[in-house]
């Protein structure tokens, strides 16, 4: 366990982290039949909605309630803010039937991020799972802005059948235009999936990476990254080259309502991307 | 033919540490198969008398179930194992194995070797400890798929 | 003497009718002046029109899961420990609106609270508590996110200290080494010396604030002897605590034994009834709650004390995180007592005894640790065995 936890950087921050600030949406998404993706443009004429990738938001919506959600648009440029989704509870329910021109409130950007950073130089693998691929994409977004920053770059991407793939159209451009290798595999497939049948850490042993030096980011469902981590150790990348995202009871985002504690960590400000040797001895334990 | 075969056999990952006698034994039981895309390797019931090991392509392990056709549990790739009904009576396939790219493999006489292996109890416990290591990592991973993680519930 | 000007280290005597200059003193300056009082069977902090409120002659029996007043011999103002209230529901209110919206078209706007100027002052603060007060300010003032209603009734408190004449049947705050006396953070600090004849308080400014207001009431310099009397009525106290807890080593020890089989005991007695949250000076857990009016036009946002003994403190898609009540009695002492000196530099806990006193099944934190302590695994848990550094 860290003695001391590191202060991640943060951007952008919204004047007042405790007030919403209202904001248009530009276009609401299916991406699957639960899971849906969120454009927003800035209100107040600042033009840009600064955030490293790896970081959330708290997304209110008038008088029903406010849920963290991770940010999984483009971290640079003036391209709008997008926020995938799953409906989940009440708030997402009410979320998913917004509308153009309607307005959302915004508290944030908060947490720590992804470690664009220690990654340059080296391979990166990144496992995701479900809709765990959403707030990697930023992490992506960003790589591919700086290809020759990072040598090989390996995406793994699991999900439970082929029509719950997120970014389908984007993947298959990826692949064409990027130099990145993605790996797709479904828990169960349907009669039209032509790809790989298995849980996505099954894709880990064999993905063309070097593990001497790569650094990996993992993000889905806790019992997934358990596995993938256990995968990527027995490759052989070390708990100091692998990166989670954790989720927990999230109320006020700023450390002060408790809720997110997670051992001595608030998985607001302390996280949600932990470099996992730090979390490593509760990781995994019950109840924690 | 059957030992150009043995500089094949003996880089791939699964043979690893096995004693040249021993690659020796196994060669003689081995030969080179290509398939189609599309096509069948085994069938369910048949009888299982060979494994294979993938040196290229995708093949999807499947299920029949009448409504909705062949269903694929899993698919093995390149470096892996397919087939262990050869290792115990009554040596049926259990399972559809069906190629979804053109895939060349090594193919094992399950007959020949089960022979050697009764003769060599050696050559026997280093094949044995390779396909339970290959076993049990399915079934972890098999139990991680019915978890069905992704769901609502997860 | 009154003229005489006093500094911070004063000491100064007063006798006991003229506390209430001291109270009308503060309120004349626009303190809302709030301290120890007797109601429904318990001394509570609340508003003080004048030292008649004050709980003179009373004093309190406490020991796991009881708590009785009782009547002094004498007539003291101050001679109980503390009670079910602590100073932070004045400071971290338990309830408070953050915003409030309202629609205007397809939009809506959203109106900051500006926090009410309110100026408190806490009359009778006890060692322990001015410890809490310095944890709570580590919580919401010391990093990165300031708390704004926090801040704006910290900042105008003024702290008038008691230095405890007896120790409290839970009490451990030798052991927490936040008491039995007053040495940070107060303005003024107090020991009531009652004896044959005689009832005063030596008082001491902390501030220059404090040295003022001492010096606009009557008062006389502290004589050696009443000096002397003071000093030994609290080094008395810390000689009666009534429990006693070994803070040694304590965090890793706590980390070390997730799975201490001592858990499943508190658990088989603990009814999750969150007392222990409610009464304790430094939790600060709080819930957010979105509400609207009827017509959909106006929504509030408020904020309300929480506890991590709920069953949906954890809640996260589909099922809470810690859904034993084990577990969530081991998230609070281990937090407490462990993780929170990761978090804010401190222990989470000042041995003021109010989680003992006040749970209703008497589970005892120091009697907790004691016995994990004593029996650990040799070796500890195994995960954890790569050790906590």
């Amino acid at each position: 366990m860290a003695q001391t936890l590191e202060q991640p950087v943060t951007t952008g921050l919204t004047p007042n982290p405790m007030l919403p600030e209202p904001h248009r949406i530009q276009r609401l998404r299916s991406e699957t039949d639960d899971t849906f993706t969120l454009e927003i443009e800035p209100t107040d004429g600042r033009g840009r909605f600064l955030f490293a990738p790896g970081q959330f938001n708290m997304l209110y919506v008038f008088g029903v309630g406010e849920v963290p959600i991770s940010i999984s648009g483009y971290p640079h440029g003036t391209k709008p803010l997008q926020h995938t989704t799953r409906v989940v509870g009440a708030v997402t329910r009410a979320m998913r039937r917004l509308k153009r021109g309607d307005m959302i409130g915004i508290r944030g950007p908060f947490g720590s991020q992804w470690p664009m950073e220690e990654a340059t130089g080296r391979d990166l693998v990144i496992v995701a799972g479900g809709i765990g691929l959403a707030p990697l994409r930023p992490a992506l977004y960003h790589m591919m802005a700086h290809r020759e920053s990072y040598r090989r770059i390996v995406l793994l991407y699991g999900t439970r059948t082929p029509e719950d793939i997120l970014y389908r159209r984007e993947l298959e451009r990826w692949r064409g235009k990027f130099d990145l290798e993605i790996y797709v595999t479904v828990d169960r497939a349907s009669s039209g999936w032509h790809g790989s049948v298995g849980v996505v850490t099954t894709l880990i042993s064999r993905a063309p990476f070097d593990p001497s030096n790569a650094l990996a980011l993992v993000c889905g469902p806790e019992v997934m990254m358990r596995y993938a981590v256990m995968g990527l150790h027995k490759r052989g990348v070390p708990p100091e080259r692998t990166y989670v995202s954790m989720e927990r009871n999230m109320k006020c985002a700023i450390g002060f309502c408790g809720h997110c504690q997670y051992g001595p960590a608030f998985i607001c400000k302390d996280g949600p991307v932990f470099r996992f040797d730090r979390i490593e001895s509760i990781f995994g334990k019950e109840e924690i | 033919m059957i030992h150009n075969l043995e500089p094949i056999i003996r880089e791939q990952p699964f043979f690893q540490g096995l004693e040249e006698r021993h690659i020796k034994l196994v060669t003689g039981c081995a030969k080179n198969v290509r398939f189609e895309a599309g096509q069948v390797i085994f069938r369910e019931g048949e009888e299982a008398d060979k494994f294979y090991l993938i040196r290229e392509g995708l093949v999807a392990v499947e299920v029949l179930v009448p409504e909705r056709g062949s269903t694929a549990v899993q698919t093995v790739c390149e470096g892996e194992m397919l087939g262990w009904s050869w290792l115990f009576p009554p040596y049926r396939w259990r399972f559809q194995a069906r190629t979804r790219q053109a895939t060349r493999a090594l193919a094992f006489d399950g007959k020949c070797l089960r022979a050697k292996c009764e003769g060599d109890h050696d050559l026997g416990y280093e094949l044995l400890k390779r396909f339970s290591r290959v076993v049990t990592d399915r079934l972890e991973a098999t139990r991680v798929q019915l978890m069905d993680l992704y769901g609502t519930n997860s | 003497m009154s003229a005489a000007q006093l500094q911070i280290g004063s000491s100064v005597t007063i006798e006991s009718k003229q506390l209430d200059l001291l109270l009308q003193a503060l309120r004349t300056q626009g303190f809302d002046v709030v301290g120890p009082t007797v109601r429904d069977g318990a001394i509570v902090y609340d508003h003080l029109a004048s030292i008649n409120d004050l709980p003179a002659g009373w004093t309190d029996e406490q020991d796991g899961g009881k708590y009785r007043l009782k009547r002094r011999a004498d007539s003291a103002l101050f001679g109980y420990a503390v009670g079910p209230h602590s100073w932070k529901r004045f400071l971290h209110p338990p309830i408070q609106r953050l915003w409030s919206a309202k629609r205007d078209g397809h939009s809506f706007q959203v109106i900051s609270q500006r926090p009410k100027g309110v100026k408190f002052a806490f009359l009778g603060v006890r060692a322990c508590e001015l410890h809490a007060i310095a944890i709570q300010d580590k919580v919401f003032l010391g990093d990165r996110y300031v708390d704004p209603v926090y801040k704006s009734r910290r900042e105008n408190i003024f702290l008038v200290a008691v230095n405890c004449g007896q120790a409290g049947g839970t009490c451990f705050c030798v052991s927490m080494k936040t008491g039995p006396k007053a040495t940070v953070g107060y303005d003024i600090a107090m020991t009531e010396v009652v004896q044959e004849g005689r009832h005063f308080f030596v008082m001491e400014a902390g501030t220059e604030r404090g040295a003022v207001l001492l010096s606009g009431i009557p008062h006389e310099r502290t004589n050696p002897q009443d000096s002397e009397k003071a000093e030994g009525i609290v080094a008395e106290t810390a000689r009666h605590m009534g429990r006693k807890l070994d803070p040694a080593g304590l965090k890793e020890l706590l980390y070390r034994n997730y799975e201490h089989p001592r858990w499943d005991n508190v658990a088989a007695r603990c009814l999750t009834c969150a007392n222990c949250t409610m009464v304790c000076p430094t939790c600060f857990c709080t819930t957010v709650e979105d509400v609207t009016d009827l017509s959909g036009e106006h929504a509030e946002r408020w904020r309300k004390w929480d506890s991590c003994f709920t069953l949906d403190f954890s809640y996260l898609h589909g099922g809470s995180v810690r859904a034993t009540p084990k577990s969530r009695y081991r998230q609070w002492m281990t937090h407490k007592l462990g993780t929170w000196i990761d978090q804010f530099g401190t222990s989470g806990c000042v041995g003021c005894g109010r989680c003992i006193t006040w749970c209703p099944v008497g589970i005892d934190i120091t009697e907790e640790v004691r016995v994990i302590r004593e029996t650990e695994p040799a070796g500890g848990d195994g995960p954890t065995k790569k050790g906590s550094s």
